[in-house]
């Protein structure tokens, strides 16, 4: 069972990141390569929250109800990280976003194998 | 041929991830540093929300990089994009969108300030309930873009979009100074701690979340707003 659990949920979370590497890799939609990168994202933070949790864990956040429970807590340090990490990837996904507009503005299309200054 | 390699190159990849991970088992123990946040922040902070201790107070410099981020990628569309822009304001409506129906204004009508009243409390809560100042921006910048799309004479004023950040900018960098000059570290927490589980908790915690959210918040706008009017100028 925990052997199951722990390929069955890094397995989801390693998967989600290849798909992401994999659109990225072989569409030629810009707007599909951001979407792949977006993806390779979310399996990022997936992984980083499953190697955070621990079994039967609670939220880290004090209720009044029950202050001592901190050794009942799941690990806050990589949800943290992860918080910072959709910040920044909100950040990419726009700013890779606006420049595809301004290919299409140039070349009117968005297909990169039509886009010859991309190739040297 | 090319998809054979890239199928071999990704099935490598995830194998040699899995293989790194099969060393660290699923749901067992945690690092000590989080052990050390996780006695720290109710005892000495008398911050109820671990995360938001850990993402303002022991990671704080991390975080003014991370709105520094933030402000870039705003400031990035706003050039990548940049054209002549004619004026776009309540007489002059330039979004080509469609008048969205009576049904969907009447709604967004009645929605938008309950959704701006949610994000605030979001943030203004940040440190006793799950969320802060980043999700409490994002929520209130759903809200504009509520509005956005279903008015098409809807326009955010650019300037008070710019104000609020640039305070909001110097709220945190400020605080950061005093700390710096009352407690003798950058961000460091010199405001009294307070009781735990109340609102007034915290110190500087609660206030910089506040100035975070305003700063996400009009961020995003923004944001939204470039994207929304940029299709236009097109023909």
């Amino acid at each position: 069972m925990q052997d199951f659990l722990t390929y069955g949920i890094y397995g989801t979370a390693i998967f989600l990141m290849l798909l992401g590497v994999y659109a990225v890799l072989v569409k030629r939609n810009l707007i599909k390569i951001v979407i792949g990168l977006s993806i390779l994202d979310s399996g990022l933070h997936l992984l980083f929250v499953a190697i955070g949790f621990i079994s039967g864990g609670t939220a880290p956040i004090f209720s009044p109800m029950a202050i001592e429970s901190a050794n009942k807590m799941v690990d806050p340090v990589p949800q943290a990280l992860v918080l910072t990490a959709i910040v920044i990837g909100f950040g990419v996904t726009a700013v890779a976003l606006a420049l595809v507009i301004r290919l299409y503005r140039h070349h009117n299309t968005i297909n990169i194998d039509e886009i010859k200054n991309l190739k040297w | 041929m090319k998809k054979l390699l890239i199928f071999g190159l990704l099935i490598f990849i995830g194998v040699e991830i899995l293989d790194v991970l099969s060393e660290v088992p699923f749901g067992e123990d945690r690092m000590k540093v989080s052990n050390f946040y996780l006695e720290k922040s109710p005892e000495v902070l008398k911050v109820s929300n671990v995360v938001t201790a850990i993402v303002v107070n022991f990671r704080g410099f991390d975080t003014l990089g991370e709105v520094t981020v933030l402000f870039l990628a705003a400031a990035g569309i706003g050039s990548i994009l940049y054209r002549r822009r004619s004026v776009h304001t309540e007489l002059n409506p330039k979004r080509t969108s469609t008048e969205a129906s009576n049904i969907v204004q009447a709604g967004a009508k009645v929605l938008f300030p309950l959704i701006i009243l949610l994000g605030a409390y979001i943030f203004v809560h940040g440190h006793l309930t799950p969320g802060g100042g980043f999700q409490g921006g994002a929520i209130i910048a759903t809200g504009f873009l509520l509005m956005l799309i279903s008015y098409r004479k809807f326009f955010v004023k650019h300037s008070g979009v710019t104000w609020i950040e640039s305070i909001a900018g110097i709220v945190f960098v400020g605080l950061g100074l005093l700390g710096m000059v009352y407690g003798g570290t950058f961000l460091e927490n010199f405001l009294p701690a307070g009781e735990l589980n109340s609102l007034i908790s915290g110190g500087i915690i609660g206030i910089i979340y506040i100035a975070v959210g305003f700063k996400v918040g009009a961020e995003l706008t923004g944001v939204l707003d470039t994207l929304l009017n940029i299709s236009q100028d097109e023909e």
